[in-house]
């Protein structure tokens, strides 16, 4: 067993987290300004733009790889754009699985934002505006600082949940290892050879780094809560 | 000078209203605006400062803030709102509130001098009782030296000893800054002892507009005293009845004959009177 670990190959995990990081930091910043727009927003089509972005809750995983797949396939017009302006190809290498990973976790970002700028007193950001600052301000200046357990609850869930996907990532990027074999997919064909023994220590290791990470998010939340007493 | 002309459809208590005002404001006056709730008066204020769009014309010292093809952000009115519930930047402390507003350390000194907050520069809101908040709300809305001050129902939600202390910080600034200022009050004395002029709305319209007294004064002819109470119950006693009566924080007991008694009921708005005797005031 110990040389079982001592042996084990940690790439996989390595891609996972490199994946999980560099999506949180494409969709923190898209999602800031998209779950700000939301919040303020009184457009009637507010319910479509939320429904759209809530799509990848409810899809199977199948259905958004296959369109993420096909969209970003050499056959698309898209795919074709990406090939013939930038040179690079999307799909079957990590690229390609960032983009389809940011659109799998959009939701896991947007919605925690949003129900923090939703939570904030109208009055505040109103107080805001009144003293000459532009919404642009408002929003770095006071609307973020007051929302810091929303948006760590939001990069902590939407790495968590990057980490765990499986079904987009082996669509759209295959099982190439070194390139797209993330830690999940790993454990999927340990098991498909009956390697319980790396699939166990895997996954232990996938449980472990989850519970420890959505425990100091439950800690620093309740610090937080106590340390400003709800707003006011 | 300021010219408010504004027409606004909106939903009020007794379903839809228009709010149509017409009301025209002199430089450094006090106003304030009272009326039952749902007639109009915090959306008004809304108006003025430019959170909510109207139909109609505002112009404040020659400056056109609202008409058919100007519309002035909020932000660029230069006006300072009090807000009942505070609203102070909870991730601030004091001192950042107001200098958020206005790089000007000066006058946020002298404003938390005035206002006796200077030992509390340093502190987060959370950790402020609400007069000592509201008395932040009201620095911060200084900040930026104001042409107008709009303030809804600061004083509210505070017990009574904390609004007389904040009544006198309010007249204080007012004639330190010459602010023109509008205050949406419910609260008699409290309109009595700062504005010098009443606005009193209801159902979206202007239905009094006088100097306090005139607008605040409830005796009528000969009356030596009369006051609006609401009548809690009706109590017969032997062949009378006795009325027991709410005025304010204080419950009264009059006495009915069986004719009078028969016309209220309990829940009815009535004023009390009295023109034979003369009251006689004792100090507490």
């Amino acid at each position: 067993m110990f040389e079982k670990i001592t042996a084990l190959e940690l790439t996989p995990f390595f891609i996972s987290f490199k994946l999980a990081s560099i999506t949180t930091v494409i969709l923190l910043i898209i999602s800031l300004f998209l779950a700000w727009k939301l919040s303020q927003t009184r457009s009637r089509y507010k319910p479509i733009f939320e429904a759209i972005t809530a799509l990848p809750i409810v899809l199977p995983p199948s259905v958004l790889g296959f369109y993420i797949l096909f969209t970003l396939s050499f056959h698309s017009p898209i795919g074709q754009f990406f090939r013939d302006v930038f040179g690079i190809k999307l799909v079957f290498n990590f690229t390609g699985l960032v983009v389809a990973s940011c659109f799998y976790s959009l939701p896991f970002m947007v919605q925690p934002l949003q129900s923090g700028f939703e939570a904030l007193p109208k009055n505040m950001l109103e107080a805001s505006y009144i003293a000459g600052k532009s919404k642009l301000s408002t929003l770095f200046r006071v609307a973020l600082p007051n929302i810091k357990p929303s948006m760590l609850t939001a990069v902590v869930i939407t790495f968590a949940h990057t980490v765990g996907e499986f079904g987009v990532v082996l669509m759209v990027g295959g099982s190439i290892p070194s390139e797209t074999k993330v830690a999940s997919v790993a454990i999927y064909e340990m098991v498909e050879i009956m390697d319980y023994q790396g699939a166990h220590i895997y996954s232990g290791i996938m449980v472990f780094i989850s519970f420890c990470v959505l425990l100091l998010v439950y800690i620093f939340n309740r610090k937080q809560n106590s340390h400003f007493g709800g707003l006011s | 000078m300021i010219e408010i002309s504004i027409e606004k459809e909106l939903l009020g208590s007794l379903g839809k209203m228009d709010l149509c005002i017409d009301l025209r404001i002199d430089r450094q006056s006090f106003v304030a605006l009272s009326g039952q709730s749902g007639s109009g008066k915090t959306t008004l204020l809304r108006i003025i400062a430019g959170l909510e769009k109207a139909k109609g014309r505002i112009c404040v010292d020659g400056e056109v803030w609202l008409d058919q093809n100007v519309y002035r952000a909020p932000q660029k009115r230069g006006i300072g709102f009090v807000f009942q519930d505070y609203a102070l930047f909870p991730n601030m402390s004091v001192l950042e509130n107001l200098l958020f507003v206005k790089k000007d350390k000066a006058l946020a000194e002298q404003l938390l001098e005035m206002t006796e907050l200077s030992e509390l520069a340093h502190r987060k809101p959370a950790t402020l009782s609400g007069g000592q908040k509201q008395r932040v709300s009201l620095c911060r809305a200084m900040m930026n030296r104001p042409k107008l001050l709009l303030m809804d129902e600061p004083l509210s939600a505070l017990d009574p000893s904390m609004r007389t202390k904040l009544q006198h910080e309010i007249l204080s600034l007012h004639k330190a800054f010459e602010t023109t200022t509008i205050m949406v009050s419910h609260d008699p004395s409290e309109m009595y002892k700062l504005s010098s002029r009443v606005v009193v709305l209801s159902q979206g319209k202007i239905v009094q507009d006088g100097d306090a007294k005139s607008v605040l004064l409830r005796t009528q002819g000969s009356q030596k005293f009369s006051f609006e109470g609401e009548l809690l119950d009706i109590v017969k006693v032997d062949v009378i009845y006795v009325a027991i009566v709410a005025i304010g924080q204080q419950i009264v007991e009059v006495v009915l004959d069986e004719g009078e008694a028969q016309n209220l009921r309990a829940g009815d708005i009535v004023n009390i009177g009295t023109k034979a005797f003369a009251p006689i005031l004792h100090k507490k």
